[in-house]
């Protein structure tokens, strides 16, 4: 699986969505389609640490950086790449 | 400023939310394998109700045979007043952090009980945080300042029975089949906002010395400074109580705006980290965000990184905080233009007042 993927099915068994079938797309905005609480952030954020071993600071915690799976694995990319140059 | 010099900080490690007790030796005379005659140390029962009845919560910690000691321990009746008790051969240190884990409270908020030198230097070394003590101390129990709150409010006094009612809706939990937000739905969640009243002020002091987790500052407020907050026309005091299906979990949050000109400014918000699982905190700051965008003002909010609170943290940076303002390192104001709210959800019976 990709970063986009395994995004995807992680925010799909943790997220409460709002609506049935709805087919979540790598450019929706999550916070519009289910509740976003803060187990949820917290379980997300763990998850991107553990599977993408990423380091998120603070200073990451921007909810531009979280909005979508697009807007996910970009940052999870550009912090791998940081990371090893 | 240094934090850890400022008075308003709470003195961690003085007031304990659990015992844990051993068994043999500890509980009661005898070991319980070699004789199956054991008797409960005297008073011992007495002094186990009399913490219950302040909102101290007890466990168990022993190397004994489950089904054996529990069936003892009903015998005696008093196997009511133990919650998740660790009754097996793993090390004490690894049963106390599932109890920590499974009441979900600090590691220094716990007292262990033990006839036990070794046990007790064991647990001691894997949890420096705990206090331990040598079961010969136990009559001194209800004199300690440690386990004698200031006030005994009615959310105390329920505290066992609504650990009670949440290990049923996690049994529930665990066996319920289909997505979180359909078992979400299955639990009638209301949750009421209400400005405080006079006879919340205890439990809302009590609030701001036992949260740790979820609190945005870490400061305390006593009853006559909630008092004078709540006649003052530049405040708002707010309540929040949360009901389900399975019970009443009382009040479980506080939140302190400050009303100025430009701004509604959060001096102090925090919910219980027993009803994390819900999101209810979410909850409660949209509503917040939603007040004060209908009143024109915008929403800034104090943030002290105590160490313990990082999940707050997170929770008002994905709700669309950002930063403004540092006093230090540790000491932030976070603002929300309020150009995002995320709606109440569907599970969620919110009601105002």
């Amino acid at each position: 699986m990709d970063i986009k993927q395994k995004l995807r099915a992680f925010i799909e068994d943790h997220m409460a969505v709002q609506e049935e079938d709805v087919q979540l797309k790598d450019s929706d905005p999550i916070f519009e389609l289910g509740f976003v609480d803060s187990l949820f952030a917290m379980q997300l954020i763990g998850f991107i640490q553990n599977q993408f071993q990423v380091e998120i600071e603070s200073a990451d915690l921007d909810l531009a950086n979280f909005r979508s799976i697009d807007r996910m694995a970009a940052f999870i990319q550009e912090k791998k790449a940081n990371e090893e140059g | 400023m240094n934090m850890d010099a400022d008075p308003k900080i709470k003195d961690k490690g003085r007031e304990w939310k659990a015992v844990v007790w051993d068994l043999d030796n500890t509980l009661w005379d005898g070991i319980l394998l070699e004789n199956d005659r054991v008797w409960l140390k005297p008073g011992i029962k007495e002094i186990i109700a009399t913490l219950d009845s302040r909102g101290i919560l007890h466990s168990i910690a022993s190397h004994n045979e489950h089904g054996t000691a529990m069936a003892k321990l009903r015998e005696m009746e008093v196997d009511q007043f133990f919650l998740y008790p660790e009754i097996n051969w793993n090390a004490k240190s690894a049963s106390l952090q599932r109890i920590r884990e499974n009441l979900n409270i600090e590691m220094d908020a716990i007292l262990f009980i033990d006839d036990s030198a070794f046990e007790r230097g064991e647990v001691q070394h894997a949890h420096p945080e705990v206090t331990c003590m040598d079961a010969s101390r136990y009559k001194s129990l209800p004199r300690l300042p440690g386990l004698n709150p200031r006030f005994i409010t009615q959310d105390s006094r329920r505290r066992r029975t609504m650990y009670l009612e949440d290990i049923q809706r996690k049994e529930v939990e665990r066996s319920f089949e289909g997505p979180r937000k359909d078992f979400l739905a299955s639990l009638d969640i209301q949750l009421w906002i209400t400005p405080a009243k006079e006879e919340d002020l205890q439990r809302a002091e009590e609030l701001t010395l036992r949260t740790n987790q979820l609190n945005t500052t870490g400061l305390t407020y006593d009853y006559k400074e909630l008092r004078k907050l709540i006649h003052s026309p530049g405040h708002k005091l707010l309540v929040c109580e949360l009901k389900d299906r399975y019970g009443n979990y009382g009040k479980i949050g506080l939140a302190l705006i400050e009303i100025t000109e430009k701004y509604w400014h959060l001096k102090l918000f925090l919910m219980s980290c027993r009803v994390l699982v819900y999101g209810v905190g979410t909850v409660v700051l949209s509503h917040i965000m939603g007040e004060a965008r209908n009143s024109g003002k915008k929403l800034r909010a104090d943030f002290i990184h105590t160490g313990r609170n990082e999940q707050m943290y997170v929770t008002f940076k994905f709700a669309n905080f950002r930063e403004v303002a540092a006093h230090d390192k540790k000491r932030i104001v976070l603002e929300n233009d309020l150009s995002f709210i995320q709606k109440i959800p569907p599970y969620v019976d919110l009601r105002t007042g």
